[in-house]
């Protein structure tokens, strides 16, 4: 019974990082049918938002919250990766829907423009450049009914872009200047490390479990049921599954696309974003980071079912579960007596190259027979 | 129109002004030299190596400007200054092999570059076929011998042997079985083939060994693997590669394995730049060997690491690799002073024998194109840094194996590209 928990626990735990990363991609390769590969990067800039905020904390107005920092990183790294997936897609990926060929080929430009960012630009210009456009947005947005027939709008939308810039300006100077590691161009590696109470075993009835471990499976809890109740629940997710059901209907009921586009894309980009504070407590934050995850969420997502976060959640503690089976010779204890003929090829795969392998098989002979994943779309799509 | 022009026009001033300054040798100095002579330099500058390779060429260009400054190379009594021309591999290594030929063609005497295994596993053919020479500086997994490279690294018999008896017969954790961990590819399972065969020898049990493929780090399963066949503590020999290391040193802290429950991990590619960017809190207490450490108390060793600090900034650390590098520079110096000229064979004939006073401590030029080394094994401090074992330190520089003698398909081979030595491989 020990054994079948332990199995459960670390598949769940394996799983849910892969399930934290796939689920933006769920949203927006799923709903949207965009082919994303910056999706990678996104986390990438969770991950160095958990960075920055880390340092800001260790600030001396800011340290007897030290311990703190890694729930309010969640939601900097949600806003920042939002605001870049925002910009993504009002600048590239609206021209592109309906052509993912080049939807790809853009989206991995973007992909290693942010890489490079992060190797080439002093950290600090990030946040100058999130809080410029924040404020840029949301003065416009503010103001918008009382000028909107002014004779001098452009004039006016100059100055709020100016008076944005400034600020942005300000506070990258601000950050630089209070936090030497934030000032220069740094292509290293940069560490993240847990507060303490996040760190170290714990024991639950007897068994020791890892706190982190914990942690991100409940962040990623916390995720998916907040992604189902906005979807089924509120009224943007009632407009958003009309406009992936049905986009000309909806529009011609007077939904607007476009908002509807630009919102699913920001959430599933801010998504990404917590991906990369979960990612940061278990490794290391490089400008690579986000290249180590594309691949295993488009495999989540395409072996769930595209358009199914139920099929993207039971796919990631799928392939979490025969990870740890394989990978780390469960298969052996669970039946010591196997055949000898059985246990050499159990034992041949029962290392973690060699898992991998076993696991990407196993997928492809599942998708000769399943080709639409776990569970296929259903319904009466347009697209299809 | 007018202001984006001026921009560009400003950018290729500013990268002008870059190619230039990494171009020309340093020579700030006001000695005066008869004339000059240009070697040539090749690491990555750009792509997942460069962090790494970055610190090789800070480290050689200093070398150069130190010897430079003492009246640079003297042959037959004529002075000469050496410039140099750094060519970037950018991780790319085909392209090392590429630009290698290249500066062969170019005349160039003499190469001091890469890092990677692979690197030099591509660049070697092109070295053979063309006859130059290249100086590598970092610690590899031995089972190769080229009459045109000169290998200023550790062999395993210098790094991985001595460390594997200490953490067998001397460790807190002595006498306990062995779990190997590395990443997948050439050094890591050389270097583990080696390790079981010399723990057969000693007596020693392995009770588990993994690999795990490069750009994944989900470590989960191994740590599994290691709870299950460790349930009492042992030793963990890691061989892990960059963010691997991260990813696993963070998670086997959260499970409890640590020094405090008995495990302790040894770990070969874990200097001390690698411990500032992983964190001491999650190493602590564990092991490392090198022939370099930073904390080595000898005017030398300290004279270096000041003179690098002064150099490149003061919160630089110099670490093994960096110290090879600089002595491969020195190196070839005195080689060439040796035989009194540039021409490459005789500098290479005079190369073997020659002897230099390290940062580690005396050093000399075996007849297998590798070095003798002292052997250091280091715990790994609150501080960032190593403390060294005093007690496990080598009596002296050990010879080194390139065929090294656990492994199998080499027992009782060795190579000699002395006068009238046995060659690339011969049974001695």
């Amino acid at each position: 019974m020990d054994l079948f928990f332990d199995i459960i626990f670390e598949g769940i735990s394996i799983g849910s990082v892969l399930l934290i990363a796939a689920l933006g991609l769920a949203i927006v390769f799923g709903l949207m049918g965009v082919i994303n590969l910056a999706h990678g990067e996104l986390i990438m800039v969770g991950s160095y938002s958990t960075f920055v905020t880390q340092l800001l904390f260790k600030q001396p107005f800011l340290k007897p919250f030290y311990g703190s920092y890694i729930i309010v990183s969640i939601f900097i790294a949600f806003i920042f990766s939002a605001c870049v997936g925002i910009l993504l897609e009002r600048l590239i990926i609206r021209k592109l829907y309906g052509n993912p060929l080049e939807t790809l080929l853009a989206t991995w430009g973007v992909s290693l423009l942010l890489q490079q960012f992060v190797r080439g630009v002093p950290l600090a210009v990030g946040p100058g450049i999130i809080i410029t456009f924040i404020s840029g947005i949301s003065i416009k947005n503010l103001l918008k009914d009382k000028f909107l027939n002014f004779a001098y709008k452009k004039y006016i939308d100059l100055s709020i872009w100016a008076f944005s810039v400034t600020l942005g300006i300000l506070s990258t100077n601000f950050i630089a200047s209070n936090i030497s590691r934030l000032s220069r161009a740094d292509s290293r590696n940069v560490d993240v490390t847990a507060p303490k109470w996040m760190r170290g075993p714990i024991d639950i009835f007897g068994e020791t479990y890892p706190k982190t471990r914990l942690w991100i499976i409940f962040i990623t809890l916390i995720s998916v049921v907040a992604v189902l109740i906005f979807l089924n629940l509120s009224e943007w997710g009632l407009r958003i599954r009309a406009v992936t059901q049905n986009r000309s209907m909806s529009e011609c009921l007077g939904l607007s696309s476009k908002k509807v586009d630009t919102l699913t894309f920001a959430i599933g980009s801010g998504l990404a974003g917590v991906a990369g504070v979960a990612v940061s407590l278990l490794g290391s934050v490089g400008p690579n980071v986000g290249q180590n995850y594309i691949v295993p969420c488009f495999m989540v997502v395409v072996l769930g079912g595209v358009g199914n976060l139920l099929g993207t959640v039971l796919a990631s503690f799928g392939i979490g579960i025969m990870t740890d089976l394989i990978g780390a010779g469960r298969l052996m204890t669970i039946w010591p007596n196997m055949p000898e003929s059985l246990a050499n090829i159990v034992n041949f795969f029962a290392t973690t190259s060699m898992a991998r392998v076993m696991i990407f098989t196993l997928i492809i002979i599942f998708l000769q027979f399943k080709p639409s994943g776990l569970f296929p779309q259903k319904g009466r799509m347009v697209e299809s | 129109m007018g202001i984006s022009r001026r921009i560009l026009a400003g950018l290729a001033t500013a990268t002008l002004a870059v190619s230039v300054t990494s171009c020309g040798g340093g020579s700030k100095s006001t000695l005066s030299y008869d004339d000059e002579i240009t070697v040539g330099i090749l690491h990555s500058l750009s792509g997942t190596m460069a962090i790494s390779e970055k610190t090789l060429v800070d480290t050689e260009i200093m070398a150069i400007e130190e010897i430079n400054a003492a009246g640079g190379v003297v042959v037959d009594g004529k002075s000469y200054e050496i410039k140099y021309k750094v060519e970037d591999g950018a991780s790319n290594w085909p392209l090392f092999a590429e630009k290698s030929s290249q500066m062969i063609d170019a005349g160039y005497p003499v190469i001091f570059g890469g890092w990677t295994s692979a690197s030099r596993k591509a660049m070697l053919p092109v070295y053979e076929e063309k006859d130059g020479f290249l100086y590598y500086p970092i610690q590899y997994e031995g089972r190769e011998c080229s009459p045109n490279i000169m290998y200023t690294g550790a062999t395993p018999n210098q790094q991985s042997e001595p460390a594997t008896e200490f953490m067998f017969k001397s460790s807190p954790a002595a006498g306990k079985p062995f779990f190997l961990v590395g990443s997948d590819y050439v050094f890591p399972r050389t270097s583990n083939t080696i390790t079981k065969e010399q723990l057969k020898t000693l007596g020693g049990e392995v009770v588990g060994e993994d690999y795990l493929p490069l750009g994944n780090t989900e470590v989960a399963p191994i740590i599994t693997k290691i709870k299950k066949a460790l349930p009492d503590g042992g030793v963990i020999i890691n061989t892990l590669n960059g963010d691997q290391n991260v990813a696993f040193f963070k998670q086997i802290q959260d499970v409890g394995i640590t020094p405090e429950n008995g495990y302790y991990v040894m770990s070969y590619s874990i200097a001390e730049e690698e411990i500032s960017t992983i964190g001491p809190e999650f190493l602590e207490g564990h092991y490392g060997a090198w022939n370099y450490m930073m904390s080595i108390d000898t005017p030398a060793s300290k004279t270096f690491a000041e003179n690098f600090k002064e150099r490149w900034g003061s919160d630089r650390v110099v670490a093994d690799p960096q110290e090879s590098a600089y002595n491969m520079v020195y190196l070839w110096k005195k080689a060439v002073e040796k035989a009194g000229t540039f021409d490459d064979e005789a500098v290479r004939a005079a190369l073997i024998g020659v002897t230099f006073d390290a940062p580690q401590g005396p050093i000399e030029v075996m007849p297998n194109h590798h070095i003798s080394q002292t052997v250091r094994i280091g715990e790994i401090n609150a501080d960032g840094g190593f403390t060294i074992l005093d007690d496990f330190t080598s009596d002296g520089p050990v010879i080194p194996q390139t065929w090294n003698q656990f492994y199998p398909e080499d027992i009782g081979y060795g190579c000699d590209w002395s006068e009238g030595g046995g060659g690339r491989k011969y049974k001695m």
